[in-house]
Formats: structure tokens, sequence, C-alpha cells
């Protein structure tokens, strides 16, 4: 059995605005355990990034706050710990990797100095060996020329550089946990493909957890062993890749797996899902899903459902009426 | 492994110099460059000055009262036979220094307010903006002249009432700076990282706004030389005795009428000072200005 490496307990984040506080995370539960990559997908605004600043504790400079929940790394709950231990948690035990390569480095600082920074802020040891690991992390990431690297400025470097000089950043102090808010969004395909080959690449090595942010279902299907699928701040599924996309429960997951274009498949155009998310201040008042789902029954409307394990003894979960609806008959029969 | 890195055998392009860059556009610009010309050239004589001026500045001679422009006096002499070109060339350096020094107080205030009311925000940023706001609702010299008013006159004084007025165009300026960094994805990756706040502003935040500073930096000295030449007219700076572009014109305005020239020449010098460094502010803000090629 995998050690657990982090573990997320009814995690609620909420945003205050003027006319009222609006929860962008409600009650999200998952598990990430060790060289485990867990894929987290949902439309844009449904709440996967809020998530990732709350693990990491980055939404001090927004309006939210994380108000409920439990977040649990290597057996510690690090949502009530001092700032100062956090600083220590971050980037050591952690690290986070962003959505735009281009913007994320200091475009004043030489990506030495940027590297460097991460490795003296957690290790006790001298500039010049805080260089040569800069060095090596750079190497490690598959730059081809790291002294040169080291020495320009992000404006020099591509895309694709400045992703894996990312990466290196991140890994500079061989964090457990590594956060991946869309890493190759911003990047085209090719590069995409290598960059995500590095990321298993170092995961083998390093064996830690990476939580896999996106909405490329491609992206999941090739990296991640688990997915998580929310929607409008809350878990819908949970499922093992495998059986996400080959037996999909949930409506919405039915849909978003619908969407994806198939090999072979001759189609004039495709499924798509009607609607766009809620707003989250206005949520509908059952399943946040039902005035989108073709399967919403009366009761989709009047009760939200709950996240239920569809089996027992399972890691999969659902959070569907229709679930409740099947079992029964299967009772009946 | 190897096909990884193959694959990722991208050129860097050739490391383009900044500075040389930057040196390239502001060549091109004709005004700026004869305004910095002007401006190394007064502060090469400022420097200088008592090596190279014709006359010692506080000598009288009373055969030469009041005389205009000549071969032997370029811009005449002063009601005590003082030349005044020599006067002007020594008073370039009290009244640079004063301007420039004021003009590095009142930035280092402004920039440190600004950074701290940008990124903590909060009742700091409330208590320092409306701060700002109040000294704004002054017009710049009468704020001066207040201060001046409180704390006495003197050169040293004039420095510090014209550094108060200088403070909260910065901080104003810094906050908004900062403001726009603070929201940059690297400053939170900064953080993602484990940085202190402190390091952050300094380290990250910082730098950023330097260049928005710059300009206002440039342009701010002249305004501070008009200050603290006025504030010297009207008696509240140096001492009347003493070789200051301001207390010259306040004491060549008696003679306005048989001697133009006295306040003629520091008043034309004072003009060119203050447009030169406003020209090559806004040379150097067309320069930094990334949209402007």
């Amino acid at each position: 059995m995998a050690e657990k490496l982090l573990e997320i307990k009814n995690l609620t984040t909420e945003f205050k605005q003027d006319k009222g506080t609006v929860t962008a995370v409600h009650n999200v539960s998952f598990d990430i355990n060790k060289g485990e990559i867990l894929g987290l997908v949902g439309e844009s605004g449904c709440g996967k990034s809020v998530t990732s600043l709350s693990i990491m504790r980055l939404l001090i400079d927004t309006p939210g706050k994380i108000t409920g929940g439990e977040v649990i790394l290597d057996g510690k709950n690090i949502n009530d710990v001092p700032e100062r231990e956090m600083r220590q948690i971050r980037g050591k035990k952690m690290a986070m990797i962003f959505q735009e390569p281009m913007t994320s480095l200091n475009p004043c600082m030489r990506i030495d100095k940027q590297i460097m920074e991460a490795i003296l802020l957690h290790n006790n040891i001298t500039k010049k060996e805080a260089y040569e690991r800069a060095f090596q992390v750079l190497k490690s990431v598959g730059i081809p020329d790291p002294k040169n690297t080291l020495q320009s400025f992000p404006h020099q470097l591509s895309g694709g550089m400045s992703q894996r000089v990312m990466i290196a950043m991140a890994m500079s102090c061989e964090p457990e946990l590594l956060i991946a808010d869309e890493p190759t969004t911003a990047l085209d395909v090719t590069i995409q493909a290598q960059i995500l080959e590095l990321m298993v690449k170092i995961k083998n090595e390093n064996n830690m957890g990476i939580l896999m942010i996106t909405h490329d279902l491609g992206v999941v299907a090739r990296m991640c062993s688990r997915v998580v699928v929310m929607y409008a701040g809350r878990v819908m599924e949970e499922a093992s890749v495998e059986e996400l996309f080959a037996n999909p429960l949930h409506p919405y997951t039915k849909g978003l797996v619908a969407s994806v274009p198939k090999l072979g498949s001759n189609v004039s155009s495709l499924p798509s899902i009607p609607g766009s998310v809620p707003d989250l201040s206005v949520m509908p008042k059952g399943c946040k899903f039902a005035p989108r789902c073709g399967y919403a029954m009366d009761i989709c409307h009047e009760e939200e459902p709950e996240l239920k394990l569809v089996k027992e003894g399972e890691r999969r979960k659902c959070r569907c009426h229709l679930l409740n609806l099947n079992k029964e008959e299967e009772g009946n029969l | 492994m190897a096909d990884l890195n193959h694959a990722a055998q991208e050129v860097l392009p050739k490391p383009k110099s900044k500075i040389k860059e930057f040196i390239r556009k502001f060549l091109k610009r004709k005004t700026a460059v004869i305004s910095a010309g002007f401006i190394v050239l007064l502060v090469i004589a400022a420097i200088l000055s008592p090596y190279i001026v014709p006359y010692n500045p506080d000598m009288a001679d009373y055969n030469m009262l009041l005389q205009g422009p000549s071969a032997s006096h370029w811009w005449g002499t002063d009601e005590f036979g003082r030349d005044v070109f020599s006067r002007l060339l020594v008073g370039a350096r009290l009244s640079l220094s004063v301007a420039l020094l004021s003009v590095i107080i009142g930035t280092a205030v402004g920039t440190v307010l600004g950074l701290f009311a940008g990124y903590y925000g909060g009742w700091l940023e409330a208590l320092v903006m409306r701060g700002c706001d109040i000294l704004f609702s002054f017009p710049d010299i009468l704020l001066a002249i207040a201060v001046v008013a409180i704390i006495g006159p003197g050169v040293i004084n004039v420095v510090i009432a014209v550094a108060v007025f200088t403070v909260p165009s910065f901080a104003r300026i810094m906050r908004s700076a900062t403001l726009t960094v603070k929201e940059s994805l690297y400053v939170e990756v900064a953080r993602s990282l484990g940085c202190k706040n402190n390091r952050i502003l300094w380290i990250h935040i910082f730098p950023g706004t330097i260049q928005s500073m710059i300009v206002n930096f440039t342009m701010r000295i002249g305004t501070a030389i008009l200050a603290a030449a006025s504030l010297s007219f009207l008696g509240f700076g140096a001492n009347v005795t003493e070789p200051d572009w301001g207390a010259m014109l306040s004491q060549g305005r008696n003679y306005l009428n048989t001697a133009p020239h006295i306040v003629l020449f520091p008043g034309i010098l004072i003009f060119v000072t203050v447009l030169a460094f406003n020209l090559l502010g806004d040379g150097l803000r067309d320069t930094l200005d990334p949209k402007i090629k």
C-alpha cells in the first residue's frame, strides 16, 4: 500500500465580496500518495486553482480565506501552522509551478540568482555550493547549456525553457509534493510533451507526489493515475484514470469525456455541455450541475447529492442522485 | 533521456545588453541628449568652479559697480562690482547640491512609504495615501514656505522643505508601481518558494519599480531647483551674501531699471537648467517606455 503524502479533508475556501461571501471551494476532500500523479480537472472557474492556492496557503493577496477543513501533509495538519513555519514548508516540502512560464520568472534577475534564492532559503549552504546545485538541477531538467542559461535573463529564454527553469526551481529543494497548475497550457504541443515527460521522469526519480491541475483530458490520460473532477467548487467524481475514461459515472464527467475527439471517429461536430459554470454567488439550490444536466430529475433541483463511495472498499466516489437510483434498481432486480 | 536533451536543443538568443540598447535609443532623442550635455557641463563647472572662475566671486570692485556685460566681465557686475558670471558659477554648486540632496531625501522617504503602502495595504496604505493627499492639497511652494516658516530659514532647512513636498509624489508613484508589480506571477512564485515579505519587497518588487521612479526623479530636480531658488528669493534660504541663484535674483531686483543684467543672467540660468532637467526627464521617459520605439 502506497504511503499517503497529502490528505485534504473538507477544505472550504471563501471569498469575501461586497455582496457577501462566495464559496469557491466547498468541502473538497482528496488525497495523494507518494509517487502518484493525481489529476484535478474541471472547467475554468470551478475552483481548481483556488484549491491549489489554499493548499499552499497563498491566498494572502486575495480576499480569499480558508474557512474550514484540513490539509494534512506528511501526517501534519498545515492549515493552522504559523506563517513562519509555513514559509519553511513552501518550497522545501511542497513547491508549485504555474501556468505561464514567461511571467513566472522575475525579469530583473538572472536565472542563477532566482534558482539559488530558493536553495539558499531552505538550505544552510554557501553560495558556491548553491550555484553548483543550481547548475545540477538545470542539467537534470534537460537544459542543454546550463552555464549560459544561468547567466541569462528570463527574456532571453523561450516558453519551454522558462518552464524547465521553473521546474528546476521548484525541484531545487527536492519537495515531496509538486503542485502543477496547468503547467503546459501556455506551451505548444511538442514542448508540452517534453515537459510532461520531464515531470514523469523527475517524479520517478524522487518518488514525489504531483497534483496536476489541468483542463486538458489528454494530459490527464497520459500522466495521472487517479483523477478528481471538480465542478463549481465541489468534487463531482473521483476515479482511477482507466475507470474515468471507460465508465464515467457523473453526467458532467460523461460530458467532459464525450467532448474529447476520438481518433478514427468521424463526427462533424463534437458534443459539448450546454450552458456555462454557474456564478458562484448565485448557485442553484440543488445539484450545482442540474441546470446543465441532461439527466436531471426533480430531486436534482431540490436537494444537493452527497459525495458517496460508489462501491464499498473502492476509491471511487461520485456525487449524483442517479447513482442512488441505479443502486435501488439493482436492489429491486 | 538522450532524446529529451536533444529535443531541448534550443539555441539561446545572443544576450543583448540592455544598457547598450538603452544608450542607442537615448542617443536618438536630440533634445534629451543636448539637455544631458548641458547638465553634465553645468555639474562639471559647478564642481570645478573655485578653480576656473575668472574673478573671486566675493571680491568687491568699487570701480566696476553695476557694469553691463563686457569683455572683462562677460555677464556684467552687481551692485558691489562682483562678477556675475563667477558668482553664478559658484552658486551652481549650492543650488545644484540643495536640489539634488532634497530630491534624494524626498525620493528615499517617498519610495519607502509608497512601497510599504502598496505592498501591505490596509490601514498603513490609508494613512500614507491620505497623508499624501493632504500634502498634495497645498501648492508646492506654499508648502515649502510653511515648512521653512516652522523650522526657520537656512540652507539645510530649505533642503528639508523641498524634500517634504517631493515625498508625496514619489509615494504615489511607488504605490501604484508596487501594486502593479505585486500582482505579477513571479512575486507569487517567490512566495511559493518560501520568501519572506521583506525579501519579496526589496528583491522582487523594488527593482521592478525603479523604472517609473527614474523619470520622476529627473523631473523633480528641476522643480527642486526652482523651489530652492524661490525660497532664497523670498529670503528663506541661503544668506543673501552667499552666491546663490535665488538670492542673486532677490538682490538684483532692486536694480532692475538701471542694471537688468543682474537678474537677467541668473534668471536665464535657472530657466535653462530647469528646462534641461525636464527635457531630460521627458527623453528618459520616452526611452524607457517599451511602447515607444
